[in-house]
C-alpha cells in the first residue's frame, strides 16, 4: 500500500525497498525464472492470436456490459441465485455485511479477491464485528500481518520462509522450522477449522458468464472449492468487467491467464459455478448464493475512449513480473492494492489522485507491460494520459511546463542549448563528461557520469555531411536527429549517415526538426507533445523521401506510436502524419533490410561485441534481428544476459529518481561486464548515455558505442 | 491397452504437473488401485482440533478409530460402489458415497468420475454439483479421477458446448481439475497439499 504524500517520502520508502536485500534478491530470482517460465508455456502457441482474441471478447463485453449483466441477473436469479450492483465500494461492503447479518452469520472465509481488495472489504466486515478469515495461503500470512498484498497472484512474494516460520511460530505457540513443506501443512491444518466453523463464503471470480448466469474461479490451492462449498452463505464479489458474453469467451481468457500468470498451462482448479448449488449445511439442502457486481467507476470507465481499455484486464499480474521498477522495489512501493503497470492505473480510478500522483510517476516506459499483457493493454500509453490528465486537474509541476514551453518553441530551445554549450565550460574540465555539476544538480547523480554538449551540433555541420551524398541515389532518406544526437553525439549520426551513403541514399536534414516530443509527453504535457508534433510533421516534406531514419530508437517509436494520436484532432495533418509514420523507420532495419548491408561489407574483427537492446527498438519497434545480424557481420557476437531488459535510463525518469535508474543500471553493467566482451553497442543515444556513463563512473573497460560507430569503424 | 494420440498426450502433459496417470482396463482395476493405495499410505492427517464449533460440519465420527481407513467414492453407479465396499470390507476398509460433511477433518482415498477429460492440459472435467463429490474431491489426501479414454478431447474448446448446455439446463457445479491441490506462496517454491489433495492420481480408463 502506497502511502507517501509527496516525492521526497516515495522516494524514502523506494530506498528503503531498494535497501531490502531478501526483497532485491526475490525479486531479481523471480523476473529471470518467470521469464523462462513464461517462454516454454507459450511455446508452440500463437501468443499474440490469443491475445488478440482475448483483448477483442474483452472489448466486445466492455462496450455492452449493461446488456450482458441484465442478461447474467435474469439467469442466474432463474437459478435462485441473488444479483447485486453496487455502485461505490462502500456499497458493495454495507451489502455484504448486510447478507452476513441477515443470515446470522458471525464467522467469515475468504478466498482470494483482488476485488475484495479494492473495497476494503475486510476492515468493514471487521469494524462490524465479524471475524474474517483469508483462506488463500499468501493472503491469509499477509492478513496476519496487516500488510497489503505486493503482488496479484502471489501476495506474499516479499517475504521470506523465515519471516512465515516466525509468524506461524507465534500463531500456533509452537515453534516451526523454516522448511516450506512442513508450513505448507501447518496451513493446511491451521486453516481448516476455519473452514469447518464457518457461516460464510466469501470469493471473487475470473468471470461471470451472461447466458447461462455461471461464475467462474481458478485457483491452485482450492481454498475456493472448500469456501464455496463448506458455509451455508456464498458471496461472490465480481468486477463490472468480468461479464463475459459467453463460456467461449471466457475459455480465452482461461488459456491465456495462468500461463501468463504464472506459467502454468492450467491452473489446478477451474471451478464454474451455475445458480444455488446443492448445500447440505442449509435445511433445503441449497446454497444461499449472492453475487454482488462491483462498478465504482467501471461503467463510467467504460466509455472512457483512451483508459477504457483498462478494463480489458484479466489480473493476471504479468505487468509487474516484467515491470523492471516492480523488480526493483517489489508491490508495496508499485501498487497501491492493485499493482503493476495496471496498478498505477488503478490506483487513479479507484483510490484516488492523491495515492496516484506519485506512483504515477514511477514508469519508465520501456513497454516491457504492453508487451506481456495477457489483454493487449497499452499499458505505458495510458499512464502518460493519466499524467497528463493529473497534470490539468492539479496543474503541472513548474519543471514540466517550463519544459513544455521551451520545447514547444524549436529555436528558444535550441539557442538555450547553444547556450549551455558555454555554460558548461568550467564543469567539463575539458572532458567529453560534465564533471563538476553545481550540488542541486548533481543529487543523486552521481552513479554515472553526464556527457557534455558537443562542440558544435550536428545541425552546424550538417553541410559539410551532405557534400558526401551520392551523385546517383539509390533512396532518398531525411534523418531525424533527436535532441541527444544533434547535441550530444552529432559524431553518432555522422558515422550513420557515411554508413547509408555509402549504399547508395542520399540524404536529407531539414533544419525545422526538434525534439520529437517524448519528455514532454512523459510528464504529461499534453499541448507541448500536440505542438512538437505538429512542428517535426512540417518541417519534413515527407512525401518527397523513400524513408525517415533516426539513430534513436525512442524518437522513432514515439512519431510511429503517439503522431497519430497525437493530431488526430487535427484534420489537414492526417495524410502527412501517417506517411511520416509509414516511412519512418530504424537505423539497424535500414542497413539490413533496406541497404542490404551484410558480412561483406565489413573488415570482421576479433573483437567481442555485445549488446543492449533498447526499450524503444525492441518492443516499442518489435526489431530484434537486425541489430544482432549487423553485429555479427562486424564483429564476434557475444550476447549477454538480459539484453533486453531496460538500462534505465529513461530521460526525465532517470532524473526523478536516480536511485532507481542506478539500480537498474547496475544490473545492466554485471551483464555487460560478465559477458566478456570488450565493446558493447546499442542504438539509442540515451542508452549510450546511461550506460557509457556508468561505465565510465565504474572505470569498466568495455567500450560503449552506438552500433554506427562500430560498423563504421569496421567498413571494408 | 490402446494407445490413442489423445491419451499419450494427456499423459505427457499430467507427468509435467506431477499428476500420476496410470491405464487401467476395468472398473475392478480401479477399485485395486484404490483399495492398494489406501492401503500403503500413512492414516490421514486428522485436520480438525478437539472442540470444533460448527452447526453445518461434524468432527471425525466418534465410532471411527483413530486408524481407521476411509475411502469416499460418491457418484459411483451403484453396483460399483457396493464391489468396492465389498473388497474393502475384506481390508478394514470404510468405503463411505454421502455424510462427507462428517469427513471435514480428512479422508484418505476419494474416488471420482470424470465426466470429460481435456489432453493438452491434463485435465478432468468433474461434475460436482453433487456436494458429495465436491467434498470428495477437496477433503482426501490422495484424490483418484477415472477418466474413460473415450471422453478425451483435445482442448477446452472440445467440451464448451457440452458444459454449456449443461449450465443451461439449471443450477450446476463443474470443475476442471488438472492437479493437486497447489501453492507457491512462500518463496515461489512448490508445495502440494497446501487445503486440498496431496496427489492427484488419473485413471484412464480403457472403454
Ligand atoms: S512501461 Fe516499463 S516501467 Fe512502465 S510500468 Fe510498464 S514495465 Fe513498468
Ligand atoms: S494489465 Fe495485462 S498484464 Fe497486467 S494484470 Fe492485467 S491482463 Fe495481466
Amino acid at each position: 500500500m502506497q502511502t507517501a504524500s509527496n516525492l521526497k517520502e516515495y522516494r524514502k520508502e523506494l530506498q528503503e525497498a531498494l535497501d531490502n536485500e531478501f526483497l532485491r534478491t526475490a525479486m531479481d530470482k523471480f523476473a529471470v525464472a518467470y521469464k523462462s517460465n513464461v517462454n516454454n508455456v507459450f511455446a508452440g502457441l500463437d501468443r499474440k492470436a490469443m491475445i488478440a482474441e482475448v483483448a477483442a471478447a474483452k472489448d466486445a463485453a466492455i462496450q455492452n456490459q449493461e446488456a450482458l449483466f441484465a442478461e447474467f441477473k435474469a439467469n442466474a436469479e432463474k437459478n435462485g441465485v441473488h444479483v447485486h450492483l453496487a455502485r461505490t465500494a462502500q456499497e458493495a461492503n454495507e451489502l455484504i455485511a448486510s447478507i452476513a447479518k441477515e443470515n446470522n452469520c458471525k464467522r467469515i472465509i475468504k478466498s482470494k479477491s483482488m476485488t475484495a481488495e479494492e473495497t476494503l472489504l475486510n476492515h468493514v466486515l471487521e469494524d462490524a464485528g465479524f471475524e474474517v478469515v483469508e483462506t488463500d495461503l499468501g493472503e491469509w500470512i499477509i492478513q496476519m500481518r496487516h500488510e497489503g498484498p505486493t503482488h496479484m497472484v502471489m501476495p506474499a512474494i516479499h517475504l521470506s520462509r523465515h519471516q512465515v516460520a516466525e509468524l506461524f511460530t507465534s500463531v500456533t505457540k509452537e515453534q516451526q522450522s523454516d522448511d516450506i513443506q512442513k508450513l505448507v501443512k501447518v496451513a493446511r491444518r491451521q486453516l481448516r477449522r476455519y473452514f469447518a466453523e464457518a457461516d460464510m463464503g466469501v470469493t471473487g471470480a475470473n468471470f461471470a458468464l451472461a447466458d447461462s448466469g455461471t461464475i467462474g474461479i481458478c485457483c491452485n490451492e482450492g481454498n475456493a472449492r472448500l469456501t464455496m462449498t463448506l458455509p451455508r452463505v456464498h458471496v461472490a464479489i465480481c468486477g463490472l468487467d468480468k461479464l463475459a458474453a459467453s463460456l467461449n469467451d471466457a475459455l480465452k481468457v482461461v488459456k491465456i491467464l495462468p500461463r501468463n500468470a504464472t506459467g502454468q498451462a492450467i491452473t489446478s482448479y477451474v471451478n464454474m459455478v451455475t445458480g444455488a448449488n446443492e448445500c447440505k449445511g442449509n435445511p433445503e439442502d441449497k446454497k444461499i448464493m449472492h453475487i454482488v457486481f462491483l462498478d465504482n467507476g467501471r461503467s463510467a470507465l467504460a466509455k472512457d475512449p483512451v483508459c477504457g481499455e483498462v478494463l480489458r484486464c484479466v489480473r493476471c499480474g504479468a505487468c509487474a513480473n516484467v515491470c523492471p521498477v516492480y523488480r526493483l522495489v517489489g508491490g508495496h512501493q508499485m501498487g497501491h492494492i492493485y499493482i503493476g503497470a495496471v496498478g498505477l492505473i488503478l490506483t487513479y480510478f479507484f483510490h484516488g489522485r492523491e495515492k496516484a500522483k506519485q506512483l504515477i510517476q514511477n514508469c519508465i516506459n520501456c513497454g516491457a507491460c504492453k508487451d506481456i499483457c495477457a489483454a493487449g493493454i497499452d499499458l505505458p500509453a495510458i499512464i502518460q494520459e493519466i499524467r497528463a490528465r493529473l497534470n490539468e486537474e492539479e496543474g503541472a509541476p513548474i519543471e514540466s511546463t517550463l519544459l513544455g514551453k521551451v520545447l514547444a518553441n524549436r529555436k528558444l530551445f535550441h539557442t538555450l542549448l547553444r547556450f549551455g554549450r558555454y555554460a558548461q565550460k568550467p564543469i567539463t574540465g575539458n572532458t567529453p563528461y560534465l564533471r563538476h555539476l553545481p550540488q542541486m544538480f548533481m543529487r543523486g547523480q552521481e552513479f554515472r557520469a553526464l556527457p557534455a554538449l558537443a562542440p558544435k551540433p550536428f545541425r552546424d555541420i550538417w553541410d559539410e555531411v551532405k557534400r558526401n551524398n551520392p551523385v546517383q541515389p539509390k533512396l532518398r532518406v531525411a534523418l531525424f536527429a533527436g535532441c541527444a544526437q544533434d547535441f550530444i553525439y552529432p559524431e553518432q549520426l555522422v558515422a550513420a549517415a557515411k554508413l547509408m551513403q555509402a549504399k547508395g541514399a542520399a540524404l536529407e536534414f531539414p533544419m525545422g526538426q526538434s525534439c520529437c516530443g517524448l519528455p514532454v509527453q512523459m510528464m504529461g504535457e499534453r499541448k507541448a507533445a500536440e505542438d512538437v508534433a505538429q512542428m517535426n510533421v512540417h518541417a519534413f516534406d515527407v512525401a518527397k523521401y523513400d524513408y525517415i531514419v533516426s539513430m534513436c530508437a525512442s524518437c522513432s517509436s514515439h512519431i510511429k506510436h503517439s503522431y497519430p494520436s497525437l493530431l488526430k484532432g487535427q484534420p489537414s495533418e492526417q495524410v502527412a502524419v501517417q506517411q511520416m509514420v509509414d516511412k519512418m523507420t530504424d537505423f539497424s532495419s535500414l542497413l539490413h533490410d533496406v541497404l542490404g548491408y551484410t558480412e561483406d561489407d565489413f573488415k570482421k574483427g576479433q573483437e567481442a561485441v555485445t549488446y543492449h537492446a533498447p526499450c524503444h527498438l525492441c518492443r516499442g519497434l518489435g526489431v530484434t534481428k537486425q541489430p544482432r545480424d549487423l553485429i555479427a557481420a562486424a564483429a564476434d557476437y557475444k550476447p549477454s544476459a538480459e539484453e533486453d531488459v531496460c538500462c534505465g535510463f529513461g530521460g526525465s525518469y532517470s532524473i526523478k529518481f536516480p536511485e532507481m535508474s542506478s539500480a537498474t543500471l547496475k544490473r545492466k553493467l554485471d551483464n555487460m561486464e560478465a559477458s566478456g566482451a570488450s565493446v558493447l553497442v546499442t542504438d539509442c543515444p540515451g542508452c549510450v548515455m546511461q550506460i557509457r556513463g556508468g561505465a565510465e563512473k565504474r572505470g569498466s573497460k568495455v567500450k560503449v558505442q552506438h552500433l554506427a560507430e562500430l560498423l563504421v569503424s569496421k567498413m571494408k | 491397452m490402446t494407445a490413442t494420440p489423445l491419451a499419450s498426450l494427456f499423459m505427457e502433459k499430467a507427468n509435467a504437473v506431477s499428476i500420476s496417470v496410470t491405464e487401467v482396463a476395468s472398473m475392478a482395476d480401479v477399485f485395486s488401485y484404490a483399495l492398494h493405495l489406501c492401503k500403503e499410505k500413512e492414516p490421514y492427517q486428522n485436520l480438525l482440533p478437539k472442540g470444533v464449533n460448527s452447526t453445518t460440519v461434524a468432527a471425525k465420527p466418534a465410532d471411527l478409530g483413530d486408524a481407521q481407513k476411509v475411502i469416499a467414492a460418491p457418484g459411483l453407479a451403484e453396483e460399483d460402489l457396493k464391489a468396492l465396499q465389498k473388497l474393502g470390507e475384506k481390508e478394514g476398509i470404510l468405503v463411505i458415497s454421502c455424510g462427507l460433511r462428517n469427513f471435514v477433518a480428512g479422508l484418505d482415498v476419494s474416488v471420482t468420475m470424470a465426466t470429460m477429460g481435456i489432453a493438452e492440459t491434463a485435465t478432468c472435467v468433474l461434475d460436482c454439483s453433487d456436494e458429495e463429490v465436491r467434498l470428495a474431491s477437496m477433503l482426501c489426501e490422495d484424490h483418484v479421477m477415472v477418466l474413460p479414454k473415450s471422453v478425451l478431447q483435445q482442448s477446452s474448446f472440445d467440451v464448451e458446448q457440452a458444459i454449456e448446455a449443461l449450465q443451461k439446463k439449471g443450477p450446476r457445479f463443474i470443475s476442471f481439475i488438472s492437479g493437486a491441490s497447489r501453492t507457491a506462496d512462500i518463496e515461489r517454491v512448490l508445495a502440494l497439499g497446501v487445503h486440498g489433495p496431496l496427489q492427484l492420481h488419473v485413471l484412464l480408463l480403457e472403454a
